[in-house]
């Protein structure tokens, strides 16, 4: 009887606990999405005079070359997948207690190692080569996060300190050996980089919609999964929010603070694999992406749980693909969609002034826990 | 006891309107009515005692006079008139000063910069003006006969004097209404007897003072009016010469509380837990616990007396498995523990409720269904594999709520919104299930109301009387003196001397604790810090 009691009241409060988690974030949206528009105001002397309707141009560009189309969807996507990936390689580490900025050299490391499977392996079927390569891609991305993570739980080394080290560490490796041993030889290839690659990630939907789409939709769950319903997940949860009473509970801080990071390493390892095999074709040494440090604001943007990041991926993602449309019709840059992201995290991480201008009255919701990781001391141990 | 309604107590001021007055402050939380129509009158020159058990609804209802929450109903009055409190900063302006049980001080300021802070009188439009500033410190520093050095920083004073600190910031505020959150909380005997001094003082000179607190003796002592709060409402309102503590306690908790629980007769059988020649070392390597062996027998509470820092917290630790031994031998019944590890210790039917419960005890941000499986929740009911059972958590957290009257709205809320008795009440709930065989109680009771001191003892009891060894670690010596059937005295990393807990004499045990037993001739001053 209390079961059937109990059931609408958790059902409310789970109802109420999402809407109080979400609000913040929605607020942010907007308050950037008018900050924007001013923007777009004040500066659209620089393009036709002045115009005040222009804001609402770029919006429905934005808006059309994001969701206007099935191609228009599937690019938003395509550029949601890595987000995906990144984002929850950031938030897994914030459920740890970790900061995890190595994204962007796990990333790499990731693509480097998708890469030279895919080619070492160019001869062989779909069926094999495809699977193998993305594995590489996340064993090289599990490596680059096992290291710092290791080094953390056992010698006490600041993991922001290590991961942003072995991010320049990555840029490197990649530059050395793309220009060196597995620089191609093919007449496409008119700079450092490799051969194209032959076992492409197979295009499922649209122009470009790939198969890591389907990774990035699977992976969600299963994160989520493994944070709140594996006791392992638990055992990182309670490491994260207070590793004393972790060690006194029979937990393994050390080892657990180490497979956190390698699990970090491990999804943003197979954002780098999935971003070459599936979008670029082939791989560059000097590959520029923001991925890895994009992946910190949807970490940030969708609290760092799994689900949140999904949507907050989905949002960045829908942001990058439009922006070409906004460009093309309404003469805005596609950089407007970089501040808006930064307002957005502004509009986040100054939380209390949200709250104070809005008279928002809900508790415990704000990024506080995540920024608290980031800030945490840097003589701190996670383990005795 | 009759009530007393405020014209009884004659208060200085006459006819004039009482300098606070809250009528009807009602206030809800999620699942919560933390404050039910409270009414409270506060009179120039008054010590008014705010008692109720943790949770009961002071901290809201001063929250509330701070500007720090909004009340759903209810106004306040300052001289008669009614104001809307909306923040701290308004709060000061109309005089309210409070004075957190955790200061609000800056270490490595001065103790003028920290009493300045935000009001710096100026010499000019840039220039602090600090020879004025100074002036009047030391001037209202003289008032109390306290000699303050303007320049000292607050990190170096000791923490009575840091409290001194923070109540002479509101008298330079002009604070008329002082509200101090459990002062003594964190002060020794001695600078508690200080305090009250200067309590006593300001009431002289007419400040109205509010006087949080849940210990009984201490009110009894100081106030002049005591208005008992429980579950949000107002159950009374006494004047200390007609009232008594057990009449405040059982105000307080709604029934008739032991102030002392009954131990009963015990039945101490075979040696449980057997310390053989234990030395353990602190965190920077020094030796901190020497060559320290005794036993507890089965069905017995062993206490171990001593002044904090005596050791007290490294044996624990060693004993529990969160520590290495730098050298002897610890066993279980026989068997060799001396390095198991927290998690073995736990199967082989150790039960342990840390002394720090924030740190070791629980994960505030978590839920009560995780917290109360916090060191089973790898095994089954409660987890299949890799896969944890919510429903089966969630109906052993519900069945352990009602069995140790854990207080909460539900399961689900997060442990940090309990107050300390109940959170206390959830390790408690944790460790004393299971197949035990040895209980581990370091300062059980810190911090807590009488309410939950007296289930926490009666549960403690319970389980020795079904034969568990219990040690009890506990600075109270009172505590250490009511529970055990034997106490060990721990002075400089050894026990000094056991004594039979039924017969042994609190001056004695005091005097052992203070000076391990070597020097002779009383020294009053210390044993009292002692005690």
């Amino acid at each position: 009887m209390t079961e059937r009691a109990a059931a609408p009241s958790t059902m409310g409060s789970w109802l109420k606990r999402a809407r109080a988690v979400m609000l913040l974030p929605a607020i942010s949206i907007l308050l950037a999405l008018v900050l924007g528009a001013i923007v777009i105001f004040l500066s659209s002397p620089l393009i036709n005079g002045w115009d005040p309707l222009l804001p609402l141009k770029a919006y429905r560009s934005l808006a059309i070359g994001s969701f206007g189309s099935v191609n228009a969807l599937v690019n938003t996507l395509v550029n949601a997948t890595p987000l995906v990936f990144a984002g929850l390689a950031v938030g897994i580490g914030f459920k740890g207690g970790l900061f995890n900025i190595g994204g962007q050299g796990q990333f790499l490391v990731g693509a480097l190692a998708a890469t030279a499977a895919a080619i070492g392996l160019g001869g062989a079927s779909p069926l094999v080569a495809i699977p193998l390569s993305l594995l590489a891609g996340m064993a090289g991305g599990l490596a680059w996060g096992f290291v710092p993570g290791f080094l953390k739980a056992f010698t006490g080394a600041h993991e922001v300190v290590t991961t942003i080290m072995l991010n320049f560490v990555a840029v490197q490796l990649v530059s050395f050996v793309i220009g060196g041993p597995l620089r191609g030889t093919g007449p496409e290839v008119t700079f450092d980089r490799t051969d194209d690659i032959g076992n492409l990630l197979p295009v499922l939907i649209g122009r470009n919609g790939h198969l890591g789409l389907v990774l990035a939709a699977l992976v969600v769950p299963l994160a989520w999964w493994l944070l709140y319903r594996s006791t392992t997940g638990f055992e990182i949860r309670t490491v994260g929010a207070n590793p004393d009473a972790a060690r006194y509970a029979g937990m393994h801080p050390r080892w657990l603070t180490t497979l956190t990071l390698s699990l970090c390493g491990l999804l943003a390892g197979l954002a780098g694999a999935t971003q070459i095999l599936g979008e670029v074709g082939y791989m560059p040494a000097s590959y520029g992406t923001t991925v890895g440090f994009d992946g910190i604001a949807v970490a940030l943007l969708g609290r760092a749980h799994p689900v949140g990041i999904l949507f907050a991926a989905l949002l960045f993602g829908a942001m990058h693909a439009g922006a070409g449309l906004m460009q093309a019709q309404a003469e805005v840059p596609v950089q407007l969609v970089g501040v808006l992201q930064a307002v957005i995290l502004f509009f986040l991480a100054a939380e209390l002034v949200v709250r104070r201008l809005l008279r928002v009255r809900t508790a415990g919701t704000g990024v506080g826990t995540e920024l608290e990781t980031i800030s945490r001391s840097y003589g701190e141990q996670t383990s005795r | 006891m009759a009530d007393v309604t405020p014209d009884e107590t004659s208060a200085p001021g006459g006819s004039r309107p009482p300098v606070l007055e809250m009528r009807g402050i009602t206030k809800r939380y999620p699942g919560v009515l933390a404050n039910d129509a409270i009414d409270l009158q506060v009179r120039d020159g008054e010590i008014h005692a705010l008692l109720g058990e943790n949770g009961a609804g002071k901290s809201t209802l001063m929250n509330i006079l701070y500007g720090l929450a909004v009340p759903d109903a209810g106004d306040i009055l300052i001289d008669g008139k009614a104001v809307d409190i909306t923040s701290p900063h308004d709060a000061i302006q109309r005089g309210i000063s409070m004075v957190h049980q955790h200061f609000m001080l800056v270490p490595v300021l001065s103790v003028a910069d920290n009493i300045l802070l935000g009001e710096e009188p100026m010499a000019g439009p840039i220039f602090v003006d600090r020879g004025a500033s100074h002036r009047r410190i030391r001037e209202l520093g003289d008032r109390f006969g306290w000699k303050i050095d303007p320049d000292k920083p607050v990190g170096s004073l000791s923490v009575g004097w840091q409290q001194r600190v923070e109540i002479l910031k509101a008298l330079y505020r002009n604070a008329r209404l002082l509200v101090l959150d459990e002062p003594t909380a964190v002060l020794t005997p001695q600078e508690t007897k200080e305090i009250f001094g200067v309590l006593r003082k300001l009431r002289a000179e007419g400040y109205a003072i509010i006087f949080i607190s849940h210990k009984l003796y201490e009110v009894l002592e100081v106030a002049d009016r005591i208005t008992v709060i429980r579950r949000g409402k107002v159950v009374g309102s006494r004047i200390p010469d007609h009232t008594n503590e057990e009449d405040l306690a059982e105000l307080m908790v709604g029934r008739e509380v032991e102030l002392t629980v009954d131990r009963g007769e015990s039945h101490p059988a075979e040696p449980m837990l057997a310390v053989a020649n234990l030395s353990v070392k602190d965190d920077r390597g020094n030796e901190v616990v020497h060559d320290v062996s005794f036993e507890v027998r089965a069905g017995e509470i062993f206490g171990i007396a001593g002044v904090a820092g005596n050791g007290q917290d490294e044996l624990v630790e060693a004993i529990v498995g969160l520590r290495h031994s730098a050298g002897g031998k610890i066993t279980l019944g026989g068997r060799d523990i001396t390095h198991a590890s927290p998690r073995q210790l736990h199967r082989l039917g150790v039960g342990f409720v840390p002394g720090d419960r924030h740190r070791f005890g629980m994960v505030l941000s978590f839920p009560l269904t995780d917290n109360l499986v916090l060191n089973d929740y790898y095994h089954a009911p409660y987890a299949r594999g890799l896969r944890r059972d919510d429903e089966a958590i969630e109906s052993y957290a519900n069945d352990a709520i009602g069995k140790y009257d854990i207080r909460t709205p539900s399961a689900d809320v997060t442990a940090g919104t309990l107050s300390g008795g109940n959170q206390q009440k959830v390790v408690v709930a944790r460790e004393f299930e299971g197949d035990l065989k040895l209980l581990v109680l370091d300062q059980p009771t810190r911090g807590l109301d009488v309410g939950s001191i007296e289930f926490i003892h009666r549960q403690a009891i319970a389980k020795r009387d079904t034969g568990i060894a219990t040690l009890l670690v506990s600075a109270e010596l009172d505590e250490v003196l009511e529970m055990s059937d034997r106490i060990g005295v721990m002075f400089g990393g050894r026990i000094v001397a056991v004594v039979d807990g039924r017969s042994a004499d609190k001056e004695d045990v005091g005097l052992l604790m203070a000076t391990g037993g070597r020097e002779s001739g009383v020294q009053p001053q210390t044993l009292e810090e002692a005690s």
